[in-house]
């Protein structure tokens, strides 16, 4: 607390010039006029009791994001399952078992529905669930709220009510939507981090209203009385209209006195509120659209398939009606057949007959339609998820979190994915600046390189090995030419924010420098140009930095590393403690503050102008280097072309640059200029701000130039490299960030999603065209800028040549609106990277349909803020970052990871595996459902299509539940093609999934010949074996019973078989399960047979008794499961010989051992399986080898 | 700065350092890490010409074994339901068979042409008689015919479940339609025997069919069907109408009828004395008397010896096909991805 009263002492708000001055009051003090329907709100403030009954009463805080609660559950959980066509016939074919319809007992249907619609609500509620716990989490959050008599006291978020006055303290969230009332800060300011909402990391600065300012302790909300009518809970969170009564005044309220819910109290000791919407009206919760239910691609389809089979069990089942009819029509009559009681079969009214048969027969055929597949799925997703949490790789050991899959039914989907739109913030980088490089007085200092050019210039020398070994002739040339290897020794007690490593500038080198004024200008304006605030670090005794944003923060470390310690700031003074190589004992220097020209985005760059001790006054400035070279005096650009040279290769490696400049002032000149200054900023015109900026522009001209800074945005851990394989995988990738262009842009080369030598389309619109042109002026304009555009790249000849897409958000409002958004997406198509900068969540979210509908592709989108929520929910897959404080992210999207490097494991080991386990096993569940249930059909023409079946019940109700399921669910959740080191090493591998080579109509419709054949087959043999002679040496004949059972083990071979050849992965649950799926069966018809015959009917000891003394039953199990398999043996063995799929080649390559005894073809084939790319570092690489060539094809030219 | 050190998913290290972990924990660790040691079996040409070439090689044997099995059986077969119809009925089939007075016996030479050796099975055979219909197959109560009278849930016999009041024991369409020709057989003068008994399965006897349980109010309605039943025998001896209500599965069946438990002579000539009692012309159904013999195989059937033979031939045709394919088009094991399709390309170096 200490602290918090020093800095309490300092007016902020006169820190600043643009930002948060107070306009003079008499100018708005209207109160907004509103009325009528949207502006009925009403608060009582720190009467909450006034809000405990209608009409005030307003919803809660407790939020809640699940989708059922206790009496909800059971209707709509149901109600989703039956949502399921499958499952509704399956309802109905149940209901319809208990007439005599049914040509099954009514326990063989309603058993396995019951078992198949509880294990999949029980999933349901496991997950709602878990949701709940998190809601719950969130709703126990404590908090101080006023209780009367000012007393706060800690309730959780839940039991915060409209009304209340809360006391939030530094760096907690906000519970709800408040109206700020007063902070620590004497002028009623506070800084907030809406990180959350909007992406954006600086921070922002709210204030009160000037009249709630002496509401500035606890004591004082005694007897507070106000209310407030505002606006309805909207989702909008930049607009605020409201107004403020208290002690019978009327104030309007505006977006300044708003805090938001989710936004983070930052540099403030605390704040007083009170609470205005709460829970679910709260602005962020309002901009919650409702988590979607997604489902996946391959889901869809199936949806398809089983309409498929829909159709096709109803004409088979018209075909048996019909049949049914003719026969029964055509036959002179059965003697001992008689119509039955309830003359559902008469055989004199063969129609009215036919048509009662059709529903049994409908119902006959239901095993056409497999009732576990989902509930199969279902259970392997679940299983697969399981492994995706277990996944040691995915493990974030910094922050303990494991990889997470929130909603498991999307697993498969991760193997398909085209398109990745990622955040940026928090997502890309950590949002952690590094002080790396800098340029002063054109020299270059700083020897360490970014991981960028790290990661480049691995891949370059393991290309060139490569190179090299095949005997390419420029490979030694180009080595040459090859960054330096990361340096020795590199993370000794490493300094957050300061990578710097250069001995000229360390420990007071710099003086010795040949240019030493220049440094110590460099480094005072590294020091002074700022406007953070020092604060002591209790623990250690040193100082830490509290600035607006992580660069300025990186300064003033970088500053104090070089003994240019800033350590103190009052109203009109910065202190510096300086460490002159001189004398060993650090001087604290003062210097006086006259002005600041903070930054804004529009004019890129911040001044302070200062006296230093010897009254001498100078204009420091720093800014972008486009903006600060424009501003240059002549006198001042000596170092122009060596720094700019600097600066191109700092961005080409991926750092964040400013410029730093200079200027000397006279006196004179100066206060001739600060009078206007001062005039213009007490001035209470409407273009007072446009006279500020004038006058500052004014001020910022005629520099000299100093140097410039390269600072690294720190990229989490392993995101180029990751970026690379993704790239390789094939797989676009979208940043869209909240943050500035240039950020965005800079962050674009460090990911390698730009590089030098792409050709970059911005496409923007600026201010003033906003302003004077009217909509379609301004559409028209990005229409023409985008053809232009698409233009430029179709007439591009260069195979090689990339382009890089970006846009800003005011622009992408116009580009997404219905008539520009399809051009829009064709040019981004043809884009290596797009970058969209400055874009609202909403917009991400509109960008990411528009991907998703407008390309018809898979998208993903990652991002770790509540403000990529929209952008997450609308995609085909959301992942969260997890691990970082905001968990909104997390909360809406469908996996969560730690890091955005496990991406790259996620889709490419997780979601190959996932997509192509998946693929397999719905094919192989149509295909042994078909193989069964056309059996049935079949079975049906040979008895006067009566609907009997030729099974035991039984038989029929474990064949899809018991004897079948397992080795499928085991190739579900266990299947690899290769290894995950194999796929990551092939990442083109990874292509399989999103061209659905797995899952197309071709290969489905392949199973489902391949499931008719072996019908045929089953049945066919099985039935001339077992005809009418004897089928055993004493002389029984075959019944209906042997001939169903022996047919039915027949099946149960086939189709084990089948998946024992389906699978390329044999552990020993595999072989196991597939084993115990046989003896299961028998060990059921043995355990079946003992029963009493009242309840085992035919099959009473048919097995021991009958069917296993006879050889020929033996015999026909193995012709008939080789005859069932051997095309397909065949087929797959032609197509691995004659036309491989990538993992075939790949599998014999390691099958081979080639891995291991010829390393150097193991890693040209490697390198070869690889998409072609045009971003991520190897692209990076690629391009710098094909320029070292054609400048190496050009100098031998011309020496010949 | 750590690139590569920390990285898990590394770019370029193949060995990963996987942790050092002993017995279960380190089950437990390669099953989350999915990990197992597994088999990976690999369709290599070898591998693949030689199993199609292995099952050639044990199906064709098989397969002539079988045939010979097959063929080793002799069985004679004779229709006799046109036959065994007095002229003057020829074409009114029905009223024969209807007419309760005229006499039903009928005689039938049967040559035999093989020696076949004792014991010889008698089936009588029928045709278009759907034994498997729905209808049919649910008309029974298998808890009657083990309990008896006692049990009285014989809803499914409708509408031979009840008659005058009572029930009838068997109920059902099942046993209502017992077959009830007879026959018997003398070679020249000398009568054969034959068994009759241990027909059916044993453990229907023993437990599907009722010691106790004696046939009661059978047959008794105006609508009689096929063959009565001893009243004074029970189920469970009932031999017949155990075999009968064993359904079949196909329209065309054979039933046990006996044995003949004496070899039978090359051009020996069998008599056959049957009644012709039962009723298949009224729906165009055919009946047979088959005498036959068996082997470990059953009785005659050649398709499953046939059948071998083609699935074996035609895995060696395959073996010869995949072998000819290869040595004309070998496909080089090392080869090149196609970078824009993903695909590989034969002719790579």
């Amino acid at each position: 607390m200490a602290h918090g009263r020093m800095r309490a002492r300092l007016k902020r708000s006169s820190l600043y010039t643009f930002g948060c001055i107070r306009p003079p009051r008499e100018s708005i003090d209207e109160p907004h006029q509103f009325q009528g329907p949207g502006f009925s709100r009403h608060v009582c403030c720190n009467e909450p009791g006034f809000h405990r009954k209608k009409p005030l009463k307003y919803s809660s805080n407790y939020i809640s994001t699940t989708k059922y609660n206790v009496i909800t559950f059971l209707p709509k959980a149901l109600f989703e399952q039956f949502r399921r066509v499958a499952n509704l016939y399956f309802l109905l074919a149940a209901a319809l078992s208990l007439t005599p319809v049914s040509p099954f007992s009514p326990y063989s249907m309603i058993a396995p529905l019951v078992f198949v619609i509880g294990l999949s609500m029980t999933k349901e509620a496991v997950e709602n669930w878990h949701r709940f716990m998190q809601d719950m989490k969130v709703n126990m959050r404590k908090v101080l709220v006023h209780t009367g008599n000012g007393v706060f006291v800690r309730k959780p978020w839940m039991k915060v009510e409209v009304g209340d006055v809360v006391k939030v303290e530094k760096d907690r969230f906000f519970p709800a939507d408040l109206l700020f009332l007063s902070s620590s800060y004497e002028d009623g300011i506070c800084y907030v981090e809406t990180m959350n909402l909007d992406g954006e990391t600086n921070l922002k600065v709210k204030r009160s209203l000037e009249v709630t300012l002496p509401l500035d302790d606890d004591s004082s909300f005694q007897d507070f009385k106000a209310t407030i009518k505002c606006e309805d809970p909207n989702p909008n969170l930049y607009t605020f209209v409201g107004n403020f009564e208290y002690d019978r005044q009327i104030y309007p309220l505006d977006t300044p006195q708003i805090l938001l819910r989710d936004s983070k109290l930052r540099n403030t000791s605390h704040v007083y509120g009170v609470v205005i919407f709460s829970g679910h009206d709260s602005k962020v919760m309002q901009n919650a659209t409702k988590s979607p239910s997604k489902r996946s691609t391959i889901e869809k389809q199936m949806d398809k398939i089983i309409y498929v089979l829909f159709t096709l069990l109803v004409l088979i089942s018209l075909i048996s009606s019909i049949g049914f009819a003719i026969k029964t029509s055509k036959q002179k009559p059965f003697w001992y057949l008689p119509r039955d009681e309830q003359r559902l079969y008469d055989p004199t009214r063969p129609f009215t007959s036919g048509w009662i048969h059709l529903i049994t027969a409908l119902i006959l055929y239901g095993y056409l339609i497999p009732i576990s597949l989902y509930v199969s799925i279902e259970l392997v997703k679940v299983l697969q998820a399981l492994f995706i949490n277990q996944d040691i790789n995915m493990y974030d050991e910094d922050t303990c979190t494991p990889a997470q899959a929130r909603t498991s039914n999307l697993n498969e989907e991760l193997g398909m994915v085209d398109t990745i739109l990622s955040d940026k913030t928090g997502t890309l980088t950590c949002n952690q600046m590094d002080f790396l490089k800098c340029s002063i007085g054109g020299t270059q200092y700083g020897i360490r390189s970014s991981e960028v050019e790290l990661a480049a210039a691995n891949q370059m020398a393991m290309d060139l090995q490569d190179l090299s070994r095949s005997g390419t002739r420029h490979g030694s040339e180009i080595e040459l030419e090859v960054l330096p290897g990361p340096t020795s020794g590199s993370s000794k007690n490493r300094i957050k924010g300061f990578s710097f490593e250069d001995i000229r500038l360390m420990n007071g080198n710099w003086y010795r420098e040949p240019n030493a004024d220049v440094v110590l200008m460099f480094l005072r304006i590294l020091a002074l140009c700022h406007t953070a605030i020092p604060e002591v670090n209790e623990l250690t005794g040193g100082l830490t930095y509290e600035a607006e944003s992580p660069d300025e923060g990186a300064f003033l470390v970088a500053a104090r590393e070089f003994g240019f310690e800033y350590c103190k700031r009052t109203q009109s003074s910065i202190f510096v403690r300086e460490k002159h190589p001189s004398s060993h004992e650090p001087i604290e220097r003062e210097f006086k503050l006259l002005n600041l020209l903070d930054f804004t985005s529009k004019r890129k760059r911040m001044s302070v102008i200062i006296q230093d001790e010897t009254g001498q006054i100078l204009l420091l400035c720093k800014g972008a280097d486009s903006i600060i070279f424009d501003r240059l005096s002549k006198t001042g650009r000596s170092f122009e072309e060596a720094t700019k040279k600097h600066l191109n290769e700092y961005a080409e490696a991926g750092l964040r640059t400013l410029a730093f400049a200079y200027k000397k002032l006279e006196p004179s000149e100066y206060y001739n200029w600060n009078d206007e200054f001062l005039k213009a900023k007490t001035s209470i015109n409407g273009d007072r701000d446009a006279m500020l900026e004038r006058l500052s522009d004014m001020m910022e001209r005629e520099l000299t130039l100093v140097g410039a800074t390269a600072v690294e945005d720190k990229l989490q851990q392993g995101v180029p490299q990751c970026i690379d394989k993704l790239a390789q995988a094939g797989l676009k990738i979208w940043v869209l960030t909240g943050d500035k262009m240039e950020t965005a842009i800079n962050i674009g080369f460090a990911c390698s999603l730009l590089r030098h030598g792409m050709k970059q389309i911005c496409i923007t619109t600026n201010g003033d065209m906003l302003t004077h042109n009217s909509n379609m002026g301004v559409k028209e304009n990005i229409l023409m800028q985008i053809t232009n555009a698409s233009q430029m790249v179709k007439l591009e000849k260069d195979p090689h040549a990339a382009f890089a897409l970006i846009i800003d958000g005011k622009t992408l409002t116009y580009a997404l609106e219905d008539d520009l958004k399809l051009q829009f997406l064709n040019l981004a198509v043809d884009c290596a990277s797009v970058i969209c900068c400055r874009v609202s969540p909403k917009q991400k979210a509109l960008v990411t349909r528009l991907v998703k509908e407008g390309t018809g592709k898979t998208t993903l989108a990652i991002g770790d803020g509540a403000n990529d929520v929209g952008m997450i929910q609308e995609a085909d897959i959301g992942v969260g970052i997890s691990g970082v404080e905001g968990m909104q992210a997390v909360m809406a999207s469908d996996f969560s990871i730690a890091q955005f490097r496990f991406l790259e494991r996620l889709l490419v080991v997780h979601g190959h595996w996932c997509y192509k386990r998946i693929a397999q096993m719905i094919c192989y569940f149509f295909y042994k459902n078909i193989a069964f249930g056309l059996t049935l059909f079949y079975f049906e023409a040979f008895t006067g299509f009566s609907g009997q079946s030729v099974y035991d019940d039984w038989y029929m109700l474990l064949f899809n539940v018991v004897l079948t399921s397992l080795p499928v669910i085991s190739l579900g959740v266990f299947e690899q093609d290769v290894s995950s080191e194999i796929c990551l090493q092939f990442p083109a591998l990874y292509q399989q999934g999103p061209r659905n080579l797995f899952f197309d109509w071709y290969r489905i419709f392949g199973w489902m010949g391949n499931g008719l054949y072996c019908s045929l087959i089953v049945f066919f043999l099985n039935i001339i074996i077992f005809y009418d002679q004897a089928f055993r040496s004493d002389g029984q004949t075959a019944d209906m019973a042997v001939v169903g059972t022996a047919m039915f083990t027949c099946v149960i071979y086939s189709v084990n078989t089948q998946i024992a050849l389906t699978m390329s992965h044999f552990t020993w649950i595999q072989h196991f399960l597939i084993i115990f799926s046989i003896i299961t069966w028998y060990i059921f018809l043995v355990l079946y047979g003992m029963l009493s015959p009242d309840l085992s009917g035919n099959v009473y000891k048919i097995f021991l008794e009958a069917l296993a003394p006879a050889p020929i039953y033996w015999l026909s199990i193995l012709l008939v499961a080789v005859a069932c398999n051997l095309p397909y043996l065949a087929h797959i063995s032609f197509q691995r010989s004659f036309n491989p799929m990538d993992h075939h080649v790949i599998q014999e390559i390691q099958y081979y051992k080639k891995d291991v005894e010829d390393r150097h073809m193991w890693r040209r084939e490697k390198s070869k399986a690889r998409q072609e790319t045009k971003i991520g570092f190897s692209a990076r690489v690629d391009a710098k080898i094909r320029h070292l060539r054609q400048k190496l094809h050009k100098k031998s030219s011309t020496a010949t | 700065m750590e690139v590569d050190a920390g990285t898990t998913s590394a770019v370029g290290t193949d060995n990963q350092p996987t942790p050092v972990l002993r017995g279960r924990s380190k089950a437990i660790h390669q099953f989350t890490q999915q990990t197992l040691p597994a088999c990976k079996p690999v369709l290599t040409p070898a591998w693949v010409i030689g199993t199609f070439f292995l099952m050639g090689v044990l199906f064709i044997p098989v397969g002539l074994i079988s045939l010979h099995a097959s063929q080793s059986v002799n069985e004679i077969v004779d229709r006799y339901d046109v036959d065994c119809v007095p002229d003057i009925f020829k074409n009114n089939k029905m009223a024969y068979i209807k007419n309760a007075s005229v006499s039903k016996s009928c005689h039938r030479y049967l040559k035999v042409h093989k020696h076949m050796k004792a014991p010889i099975y008698i089936y009588y055979q029928l045709d278009n008689f759907y034994q498997n219909h729905r209808r049919y197959v649910k008309s029974r109560s298998d808890e009657q015919l083990l309990k008896g009278l006692g049990y009285n849930k014989t809803s499914s016999c409708e509408p031979q479940a009840f008659e005058n009041g009572l029930p009838i024991v068997p109920c059902g369409l099942v046993a209502w339609s017992l077959f009830n020709d007879t026959f018997s057989f003398s070679r020249g003068t000398k009568k054969l025997e034959i068994e009759r008994k241990n027909i059916a399965w044993k453990s229907d006897r023993e437990h599907k069919f009722g010691k106790n349980v004696y046939p009661f109010n059978f047959q008794n309605s105006s609508f009689i069907g096929g063959g009565k039943l001893d009243t004074t025998i029970p189920l469970s001896d009932q031999e017949d109408l155990i075999v009968w209500m064993r359904t079949a599965a196909f329209p065309s069946f054979r039933k046990l009828y006996g044995r003949i438990e004496e070899d039978l002579e090359e051009d020996d000539i069998i008599v056959v004395h049957l009644m012709n009692n039962y009723n298949t012309y009224s729906f165009g159904g055919t009946k047979m008397i088959v005498l036959s013999t068996s082997n470990w195989l059953g009785g005659k059937n050649s398709f499953l010896g046939v059948a071998y033979i083609f699935v074996g031939s035609s895995s060696i045709l395959i073996a010869f096909i995949f072998l000819l394919l290869h040595v004309k088009n070998p496909r080089p094991y090392v080869c090149i991805f196609l970078k824009d399709e993903g695909q590989f390309s034969n002719g790579c170096s």
